[in-house]
């Protein structure tokens, strides 16, 4: 069975994926990784999913203009300057 | 804390890690050549710290004493290069160790140090026990090998290993005098550092 | 995995690779660069492996326990970096057991440096520092490697690597700070290792013609890597008072190193299985191989 293998840096670090290993069971997974992920003080902590437990997602519509729900859909550098500009004039405040 | 026992310890250490080392590069799978590595720098780690207990130069004392002046078990000093008999030794000689170093966790604060890095090494042997118990070469090897895993622990120590593996003490392979096999050990382990004067440095 | 929406063609994959594109393992790809990329990667595991058994021996003899325990970390990395490496083979389609099959049948090639016998402990310093150099700047090129999981498997590698060349210059260094005998061990390891170190990179073929980095699975070509080593190690080596048997060998003003011929045909006739320690060294491989068959058959039939 294909165990993927996801590692922990330090704690409160997300686990990503570091590789995989082929293993009769859990419990060689559980061994061989421990060497191949942990020996040079690399992890703090592993994950072990059987490669056929993973559902993997790709692709999202992208038709319409969706930037009005995005950072980059937002240029307030004009505006702002002429709201500026507006303040500070004579008689205005 | 008796030398002889602390040597003894260390010499096993050292020279199983020596024959688990000839394993490099020809185990029978990629990852147990990767896990035999790392219990054989353990072991060699162990060595040394006790070693270091002994000795100003750890190194002098591991590799510069001459051959009937080691401690080593007869078990760890037998080249076992199939599976069946490095795994049975592997297995015989960790549930062996395990009982030998509880026994000197009060007498010796390193033995609790050793004792936490070899749960790996046991929970790796088990693994190969529960794998390998049915089949009759690994059955065969721990038989044969019986007499020897004995002679590591003092005869106080057997019934504990004996309730352990499942096998009745025997006569055994008694420390104290060495295999025809440690003289080509020594030889092959102390040749690099024979072939310059004492005190060079590597 | 799910795959990727890359064109079914050729020439866009090209252009897709060429302007940084990486694929994974589930993706569309040309025959061709999928050919090429496990024959690459396979050459690469192979490599680690038989990299083990020249430095073996010395495990076995190393003159103190702090080496021992050095040179067995260094060497185990080797052996985990090629479960990586037929790891991702696998993926792409070619069984480990077939890979290791081809290796000790002499059908599959690995570097040519693991084809020469170590013969002193010199050999064990000039390996981890300059054999594994002129290796890790290989690695290195392998970073941003088109084909994704390799890429980042060679990230981990790269990490471990860090430690294998201190080791390597500490090794030297103490030998080169001790006695004259010792000196001449590494002097005369350097002169022995020099020939070999100078093919390694591969014959100077143009990258532009080197399908590795059209491909994009590398990143440089191999006179551009045979130069980053001697820009890199020439100097280190020079100002140990240590000497290149190179007469030639000179560092041009606009910063080109010039050297002589490396002997291509010596390279050719290495890596195709007649060095002087490969028939004994596969054949060490191979009886162990087949001893412990039944190991794998009790261990992988899950």
């Amino acid at each position: 069975m294909i165990y993927e293998i996801f590692r922990q840096e330090r704690r409160g670090q997300p686990f990503e994926h570091a590789g995989s290993v082929v293993a009769p069971d859990i419990e060689f997974a559980e061994a061989w990784s421990r060497e191949q992920y942990g020996r040079r003080g690399e992890s703090v902590a592993l994950w072990l999913v059987p490669r056929d437990a993973i559902h993997a997602v790709e692709g999202w519509a992208d038709e319409f203009d969706l930037k009005y729900r995005r950072v980059d859909g937002y240029s307030i550098k004009a505006r702002l300057k002429e709201a500026r500009e507006r303040a500070s004039a004579p008689g205005a405040g | 804390m008796n030398e002889q026992v602390l040597l003894g310890l260390a010499d096993d250490e050292l020279v199983i890690g020596w024959r688990e080392s000839e394993w490099t590069g020809i185990a029978p799978l990629l990852e147990e050549d990767v896990a035999f590595s790392s219990i054989a720098q353990n072991e060699i780690g162990h060595a040394r710290a006790v070693y270091e207990l002994l000795a100003e130069d750890a190194d002098a004392l591991a590799f510069d004493r001459s051959l009937d002046e080691y401690r080593c078990a007869p078990l760890v000093e037998l080249r076992l290069l199939d599976w069946a008999h490095a795994i049975a030794r592997r297995w015989l000689y960790e549930t062996a160790d395990e009982i030998r170093i509880t026994s000197l966790m009060d007498a010796l604060p390193l033995a609790a140090k050793i004792n936490r890095e070899e749960a790996y090494h046991r929970m790796h042997a088990e693994m190969w026990h529960e794998r390998l118990r049915h089949e009759p070469r690994f059955v065969a090897a721990v038989e044969e090998l019986w007499p020897y895993a004995l002679g590591v622990l003092p005869t106080d120590q057997r019934d504990a290993l004996s309730a352990r593996v499942g096998l009745p003490v025997v006569d055994a392979i008694e420390r104290g005098t060495h295999t025809d096999e440690l003289p080509e050990l020594w030889e092959e382990m102390t040749m690099v550092r024979r072939s310059a004067p004492a005190g060079t440095q590597w | 995995m799910a795959a990727v929406e890359i064109p079914h063609d050729e020439q866009a994959f090209l252009e897709y690779v060429q302007s940084g594109g990486q694929v994974e393992t589930g993706d569309w790809m040309p025959a061709d660069y999928r050919a090429k990329l496990v024959k690459f990667i396979e050459m690469h595991g192979n490599s680690e492996l038989m990299g083990v058994l020249p430095e073996r021996e010395w495990i076995l003899r190393a003159p103190t326990l702090q080496r021992k325990l050095a040179l067995t970390a260094k060497v185990q990395d080797e052996v985990g970096h090629a479960q990586l490496i037929y790891r991702v083979v696998e993926d792409l389609g070619k069984p480990r057991e077939q890979c290791l099959a081809d290796l000790v049948s002499g059908k599959a090639k690995f570097h040519n440096v693991f084809h020469y016998a170590t013969k002193t402990w010199g050999d064990v310093g000039a390996i981890a520092w300059l054999v594994d150099a002129a290796a890790i700047i290989s690695q290195k090129a392998l970073l941003k490697c088109s084909y994704a999981p390799y890429a980042r498997i060679m990230k981990k590698i790269c990490w471990e690597e860090s430690f294998h060349i201190l080791h390597g210059r500490d090794v030297i260094l103490a030998m080169i700070t001790g006695t004259p005998e010792q000196f001449e061990l590494v002097q005369e390891a350097v002169n022995r290792w020099w020939g070999p170190l100078m093919q390694f990179h591969g014959n100077p073929i143009p990258r532009d013609e080197d399908p590795m980095y059209i491909w994009r699975i590398k990143s440089q070509g191999n006179e551009e890597a045979r130069q980053q080593f001697l820009e890199g190690y020439v100097p280190q080596i020079w100002e140990l008072g240590l000497t290149v048997p190179d007469p030639n060998l000179r560092r041009r003003d606009d910063g080109v190193w010039e050297y002589s011929e490396p002997d291509w045909d010596e390279l050719k006739h290495v890596v195709t299985g007649h060095g002087p320690k490969t028939e004994e060294r596969l054949a060490f491989r191979r009886r162990f191989l087949e001893q412990e068959q039944w190991v794998r058959d009790l261990v992988l039939a899950a």
